[in-house]
């Protein structure tokens, strides 16, 4: 076993927050049943929405590509297993924006008979990155960290940069949250060659396994099979138990000592960072066969009977998980998706499992703080802000709207990891504040290029004007120039043919 | 099943303003007893009419600017204005000078500002200054600390309590046997009169450091800034900026002619160093926000409070200091804004 080397950098500020992990991480990942029906969206990943390939009434094997990827970014969508499509119609999302999405409705038979293609090439050392590339795109894989970024996309774009470091985020920062821990403690073989693919892909032969402090058993399977497979390239890295040290940048910055540069990318500094869940999945795909259609999420909180963590095909309704974790409690009154601090509530379970699901947390009720206050500036917040802001001056920015003053003071770098929100005495909900405040910048933005867009188009227009009456004039000016010089019989030829022509419009 | 849609984060701040002002009152109790033990009642006498004037203040500005009076009476932030001003007063001093004091520093010093929060200037000490200006003969009048070995006339609560409603002592007392100079007063008066620091820190007042008394009540006063510290509500850059400012001129001065110069242990435990460093320069809302702020702003009074002692007409600078450096705090914000992460202003880390 290769022993555990601790950070290089340091993360500013961030909280310890109660981790609610034992409840989740006391039995092994379960098998979820393959449920009656799949409702497929087919917008499960940052881009275009994928389009479907199926019709009504036809009947698909479990990995059949269902849906296309769009025209720019976006990524394919498989049936999780066999059955019939039954309809493609809008059905609840747990999404940020609006409610309901398109969905592709399989009806399973139960068979779960999948689809096998022959000439797949299982030695990925074979392939050029290129090529495997294309390969990881057909896969459907998206990041499964939360963000759900088209990991072949991501990986293109990391190519045309000068990237030297592969960071596999094993850190799961959030309270409550624990599937890639089980993921880690149960598949590592299969993350690790996830990484060996990824590093393949990337041509490059320094990768981090990154894993929180707190993981002693994801720590030492990582561990366990690093010291066997002896591949000197990949290098687990603990790093300390602070929330948000999971976040992509705050962890490039943990690991390797680099600043992401605002409004850039940890390709910028020269480092990828992908889920551990995305490089099982990528193993999965390349050495498998199998598309992205199921992922280990975890259900959880005091709102469930025996919170577990589940591997199930997406597609999968959120009340059959719960059911899996033995149902709801008396004191379910919140179901969230994702961790209690960055999560979104939804309000119904019949929303479906997909790709971004990494947790479902059932909690009774936020205790309510109070009402809120004025801000007496005590800088908690400053000191808890892990991208170094000073939320009680952006708080004042916010609230005077001052455009200026929020740029200059870093609105647009606010992670909305929410630690400022949970120390404020005041009770101010600032990230909320943040969320508004950038939504209106970015309104604001939309509305001055569509006032330079107009403005081009009215000068345009007025000079097409101008130039069409200047040549009205001169035409004019000859005409008469040539009827004076033919002189009034002329004129009068002229006359004529107008009158007959103006008949003829009439 | 449905369920409602709330805002993420969905843990709630354990942490509240109230709960900040109480343990900031809480801190104060154990120099409040001392200040009792050494001082008499007069304390107890002055915190009631501050408490009672800046509450009934806070209430008539909340309601005069359209907002409810309890929550602004329930945040406690009025009865630790009201705190401070008491310990900052003699613990004789009649009711309308406290009364003065609070009510200008709720009145104008806060609400007019736009309440808490948006006050500039530290409201208990606008209000000493208040008092200072209009009252100068008020605050001199310091009873004499209770030491075994000093002759002195403690009195009654009865007694102290005459005084406090009239202004005057009860017949048969006289001013002379009961007051003393402050160990300020005597430090400053001694040092123009051209003794030696060494002659004037034998008078039995002065006491082993900062005067009889006052460096207990210093000594309990740091107690609760500590416990402070430890709790997070206060951080360590202010109390060890003020400590720094005034300890590094103080040293200078003393190292160079210990013959006229105050002795640093006696800067530091006299007057109202204690009480500023952990409670009034720690106020948060006209005190500056970063932490490298906080501290050239602590620094800013330490300096201030001894060039005052030093070289001012007042025996004491605390309040002036705060004050002034108060007027500097948006320029120190500005100035000591940190790094935000990924913006390319103090340099590029990448490597």
């Amino acid at each position: 076993m290769s022993a555990p080397t601790y950070d290089l950098g340091t993360l500013h500020g961030g909280l310890r927050l109660p981790a609610n992990k034992a409840a989740s991480t006391s039995q092994p990942i379960f098998e979820a049943p393959i449920p009656k029906q799949l409702m497929l969206p087919i917008t499960q990943h940052v881009g275009d929405p994928a389009q479907p390939v199926v019709g009504i009434g036809e009947h698909v094997l479990k990995g059949q590509l269902i849906a296309e990827p769009g025209q720019s970014l976006g990524a394919p969508i498989h049936a999780s297993s066999s059955g019939t499509v039954i309809a493609i119609e809008a059905w609840p999302v747990s999404r940020r924006n609006g409610d309901n999405a398109p969905c592709i409705v399989i009806e399973c038979d139960g068979k779960d008979e999948a689809i096998r293609s022959s000439d797949k090439q299982v030695d990925f050392t074979s392939l050029a990155p290129a090529e495997l590339l294309s390969e990881i795109l057909k896969g459907g894989i998206v990041g499964l960290g939360g963000a759900v970024f088209p990991t072949a996309q991501k990986l293109m774009q990391a190519r045309t940069c000068e990237i030297d470091h592969l960071l596999l985020n094993g850190v799961e920062c959030e309270s409550y949250i624990s599937c890639d821990d089980m993921l880690m403690r149960e598949r590592a073989g299969e993350i690790v060659s996830g990484a060996q693919i990824l590093m393949h892909a990337l041509q490059i032969s320094v990768c981090f396994i990154a894993i929180e402090s707190d993981k002693p058993d994801a720590i030492r399977a990582i561990g366990d099979v690093l010291g066997e497979i002896q591949d000197d390239r990949i290098v687990l890295k603990q790093v300390p138990t602070i929330y948000p040290s999971g976040g992509e940048d705050q962890l490039v910055q943990l690991v390797t000592n680099r600043e992401v540069p605002s409004g850039g990318l940890p390709s910028d500094v020269g480092c990828l960072v992908q889920n551990v869940g995305t490089a099982a999945a990528i193993h999965d795909w390349i050495i498998n066969d199998e598309p992205l259609i199921s992922r280990v999420t975890t259900v959880t909180g005091d709102g469930v009977v025996n919170p577990i963590n589940v591997r199930a095909r997406v597609g999968t309704t959120i009340a059959d998980l719960v059911a899996l974790a033995g149902g709801y409690t008396e004191s379910a009154k919140q179901l969230i998706v994702g961790g209690p601090m960055t999560g979104k509530s939804i309000t119904t379970d019949r929303v479906p499992l997909v790709k971004a699901t990494n947790c479902i947390l059932v909690s009774g009720e936020t205790p309510d703080p109070g009402p809120e206050m004025p801000c007496i500036r005590c800088g908690d917040c400053a000191s808890v802000c892990p991208v170094q802001l000073l939320p009680q001056q952006l708080f004042w920015y916010a609230r005077a709207d001052n455009e200026v003053k929020l740029r200059e003071f870093g609105l647009m770098d606010c992670i909305e990891c929410g630690c400022c929100d949970l120390v404020c005495p005041s009770h101010i909900p600032l990230t909320a504040d943040f969320c508004v405040a950038k939504g209106r910048i970015q309104e604001l933005e939309d509305e001055k290029a569509r006032a330079v867009r107009a403005r081009q188009r009215f000068e345009a227009r007025n000079d097409r004007l101008e130039r069409d009456k200047e040549q009205r004039d001169t035409e004019l000016s000859q005409q008469k120039e040539s009827a004076k010089q033919a002189g009034p019989s002329a004129i009068a030829e002229i006359l004529r043919r107008k009158k007959l022509e103006k008949k003829d419009k009439d | 099943m449905e369920f409602p849609r709330r805002e993420a984060p969905y843990i709630s701040p354990e942490v509240s303003v109230q709960s900040l002002m109480l343990q900031v009152l809480a801190a104060l109790v154990p120099a409040a007893m001392a200040h009792v033990w050494f001082f008499g009642p007069g304390f107890i006498l002055n915190l009631l009419v501050a408490a009672v004037f800046a509450a009934a203040a806070e209430s008539l500005m909340l309601s005069l600017r359209s907002r409810k009076p309890e929550t602004g009476l329930t945040d406690y932030s009025a009865l630790v204005t009201a705190a401070l001003l008491a310990f900052a007063l003699p613990s004789l001093t009649p009711w309308w000078v406290t009364a003065t004091g609070a009510l200008f520093a709720i009145i104008v010093a806060k609400h007019l500002y736009g309440g808490l929060g948006f006050n500039i200037f530290n409201p208990a000490m606008a209000g000493y200054v208040v008092i200072l200006v209009a009252f100068p003969m008020h605050l001199n009048l310091w009873v004499a600390p209770r030491m075994g070995d000093l002759d002195y006339q403690q009195l009654t609560i009865l007694q102290t309590l005459y005084f406090t409603l009239t202004g005057a002592l009860p017949d048969g007392i006289a001013f002379d046997a009961i007051s003393r100079a402050t160990p300020l007063d005597v430090m400053k008066s001694g040092l123009n009169n051209a003794k030696t620091a060494a002659e004037i820190r034998a008078i039995p007042i002065m006491g082993d450091f900062g005067g009889r008394g006052w460096e207990w009540i210093g000594n309990f006063l740091a107690i609760g800034g500590f416990w402070l510290m430890i709790k997070k509500i206060i951080r360590w850059q202010i109390p060890v900026g003020v400590g720094l400012g005034l300890l590094i001129p103080a040293t200078i001065m003393y190292m160079i002619d210990p013959g006229s110069q105050a002795s640093p242990g006696f800067h530091l435990f006299g007057g109202a160093t204690i009480l500023c460093a952990f409670f009034i320069a720690t106020d948060p809302v006209s005190a500056a926000t970063s932490p490298k702020g906080r501290l050239i702003y602590g620094i800013g009074i330490g300096v201030l409070i001894f060039c005052i002692r030093r070289w001012g007409s007042y025996a004491d600078g605390v309040a002036f200091a705060v004050l002034l450096m108060n007027m500097t705090v948006p320029a120190i914000d500005y100035f000591t804004r940190p790094h935000i992460i990924g913006h390319a202003d103090k340099g590029s880390r990448h490597g």
